[in-house]
């Protein structure tokens, strides 16, 4: 916030009209094709060497990726997963300059079921993602969404990660590959044939998931569940396979668009994680997300220059209108931001990456700390000037008007957490406390589980009973375990933490 | 054929193409594909009449998500012969014969 000098200023005029025969900007001889960012406009092949390069310093820069590590794509089949895809391909293959030398897997989720497809498109679908995973060579996993409905509960308990390991791990890592020629592997990535797929789902889990979406109520809701659950399973799926990294194809333009609908859900203390270049919220498996620093632009054109082949997939945002859900609002007004100004989404990017945390994954925090649908860390504590207080006093606030009218006052789910956090009840009995609330003793106690954010999309929801069945037992296991807690936190000396 | 249509647009005695991904298709015709119609017509003009006649002749509905104001809306790129229509004069650029424009939209869901 202090930089407020930086170089921005004279880029934010409009973009002049180029002229029409302007030289690549780096090779100063062919004739441009592509402008990235106001005034750097590149010629084919310069364009595919950067775009290349970019990729692969992003992954060496890091060193979050480990020799022979696998790794799990996940692949929507859009154009940014694909051309990650692509990129990883090029990368591993023989004739790569700066060989990439981690195993790559690919996992596509099928969210067919969450937005109605019929069966027969999602196995048109299915078996186009087939064909192009096969020519890859990598073992793939097509997964229905479906099977969110299956989980256990262990996928929101973050295990331990493996001892963060210092620098000197990564050379002696990559020492360690080249000596045993892992280098040299031509079939390197073809591990275990995994070819987990065409969809064999139930009608009746389809129609439980349909359930489910169908009971939230706001689009914005819908997309931040469906978000959540995708998650989940990704990870399930890379612990399944015993991978420890997935890589996400987040453009930056996707980024920003998150970074911004973050903040107005109210979800600014998970910002770095949700967009930063490293995830470890899940522990053992870390996301990662080499495509943050391309542009939507970027990847459509060289998707299309280099004939990088996607699968249309029609999502939840498919034709709907700019003001159909916060995140397509905000995807509306980035992208006006991109052709009016264009580096504007590159400040709000490099925003998101001052916010870039270090990686610290503290195995003490308990369970309890985290939220139990996006496992992000809960607030410490509830300290009087963070934001969350402040929004939930302005609820509060707001709300005492509300008695004015005739209007029974719906239950608010503010006022049930405030009672089951810090309320007298102390949470404890809450469930016995609040369960005047029509809501049911459930929800109330499952909100002091929640972010704020996830408080938000659960209060959409007409019942939460249709949450698959792992989040609601998981739920329950730590609610349990906190009235445990409670009953013997009278006879704990200075109120010592964990021990039950 | 399936994800991509050709609108055969006729200039004057030649003839020019635009080719439509996959993505803005789905604008065009829903979630259904393979309902895409050969267009063929006489055209004369440049790209700004095009977008014009693309918007009357093949978008049925929710024109707004492909076109805005007189322009594309942002998010959708134009290439004319594979090269951005930034540098080839945008709206002003005068169609020629065998040109190839390709819309391409990189908005989340089409
Ligand atoms: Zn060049
Ligand atoms: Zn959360």
């Amino acid at each position: 916030m202090c930089q407020v000098e930086e170089e921005y200023h004279e880029q934010l005029e409009r973009v002049d009209r180029l002229s029409l025969s302007q030289k690549c900007m780096k090779c100063k001889e062919e004739p441009a094709v592509v402008v990235v960012r106001a005034g750097d406009a590149y010629c084919r092949s310069c364009f595919r060497e950067s775009f290349i390069h970019k990729f692969r310093a992003m992954l060496g820069k890091t060193r979050v990726i480990f020799p022979g590590e696998k790794v799990l794509l996940a692949v929507s089949g859009g154009p940014s997963s694909c051309s990650m895809l692509r990129q990883v391909q090029e990368g591993v293959g023989h004739n790569a300059h700066k060989k990439l030398r981690f195993l790559p897997g690919i996992v596509h989720i099928d969210e067919g079921g969450a937005l109605g497809q019929s069966i027969e498109m999602r196995r048109k679908k299915t078996s186009d993602l087939q064909q192009m995973f096969r020519s890859t060579g990598f073992p793939f996993y097509i997964v229905p969404l479906e099977q969110v409905l299956d989980l256990p509960g262990s996928v929101l308990v973050a295990p331990s990660a493996r001892s963060d390991r210092p620098d000197s791990a990564y050379k002696a890592a990559v020492d360690l590959f080249l000596q045993s020629g892992g280098g040299s592997d031509p079939a390197g990535p073809r591990q275990e044939n995994g070819q987990e797929s065409l969809l064999d789902v139930h009608e009746s889990r389809t129609r439980l998931l349909e359930q489910l979406m169908d009971s939230v109520q706001t689009q914005t809701a819908k997309l931040d569940l469906l978000n959540t659950l995708r998650q989940h399973l990704l990870v399930h799926t890379a612990r399944k396979h015993s991978y420890s990294k997935l890589m996400l194809g987040d453009s930056c333009t996707r980024l920003a668009v998150r970074l911004l609908t973050s903040i107005s859900l109210g979800r600014g203390a998970q910002l770095a994680q949700d967009t930063g270049f490293s995830d470890c919220r899940y522990g053992d498996v870390v996301a990662v997300r080499p495509m943050r620093e391309y542009s939507a632009k970027e990847i459509a054109f060289y998707n299309h220059l280099f004939k990088v082949p996607t699968v249309a997939v029609p999502n939840l945002e498919t034709k709907t209108s700019d003001k159909s859900s916060i995140q397509r609002l905000t995807e509306s007004f980035v992208t006006k931001l991109q052709t009016d100004f264009p580096s504007t989404v590159s400040t709000i990017y490099r925003t998101g990456e001052k916010l870039q945390t270090a990686c610290r994954f503290s195995s003490a925090a308990e369970d309890s700390d985290r939220c139990l649908l996006c496992l992000s860390s809960l607030e410490p504590g509830a300290e009087e000037a963070s934001a969350l207080q402040a929004t939930l006093l302005s609820e509060r606030l707001s709300q005492t008007r509300g008695p004015l009218s005739s209007v029974p006052v719906e239950p608010e789910p503010a006022a049930v957490g405030r009672c089951c956090s810090s309320g007298p009840c102390g949470g404890a009995d809450c469930n016995a406390g609040c369960s005047s609330s029509p809501t049911g003793p459930q929800v109330a106690g499952m909100r002091s589980l929640l972010c704020y954010s996830c408080q938000r999309t659960v209060r959409d929801m007409s019942s939460v009973h249709h949450l698959p069945p792992y989040v609601l037992s998981e739920a329950h296991r730590r609610q349990k375990r906190s009235a445990m807690k409670e009953q013997i936190s009278q006879f704990l000396l200075d109120g010592a933490e964990e021990h039950d | 054929m399936s994800a991509c249509v050709w609108a055969a647009c006729v200039c004057g005695t030649q003839i020019c193409y635009c080719s439509l991904s996959a993505e803005i298709l789905l604008l065009f015709s829903g979630i259904n594909e393979n309902v895409y119609e050969h267009v063929s017509m006489w055209f004369t003009g440049n790209m700004k009449q095009l977008l014009v006649w693309i918007q009357r002749n093949l978008l049925k509905e929710r024109p707004e998500l492909f076109v805005q104001g007189d322009t594309v809306r942002p998010g959708i790129l134009v290439l004319i012969n594979d090269a951005d229509w930034e540098l080839m004069g945008e709206l002003d650029y005068q169609l020629e014969d065998q040109d190839n424009i390709v819309f391409i939209s990189t908005l989340h869901g089409g």
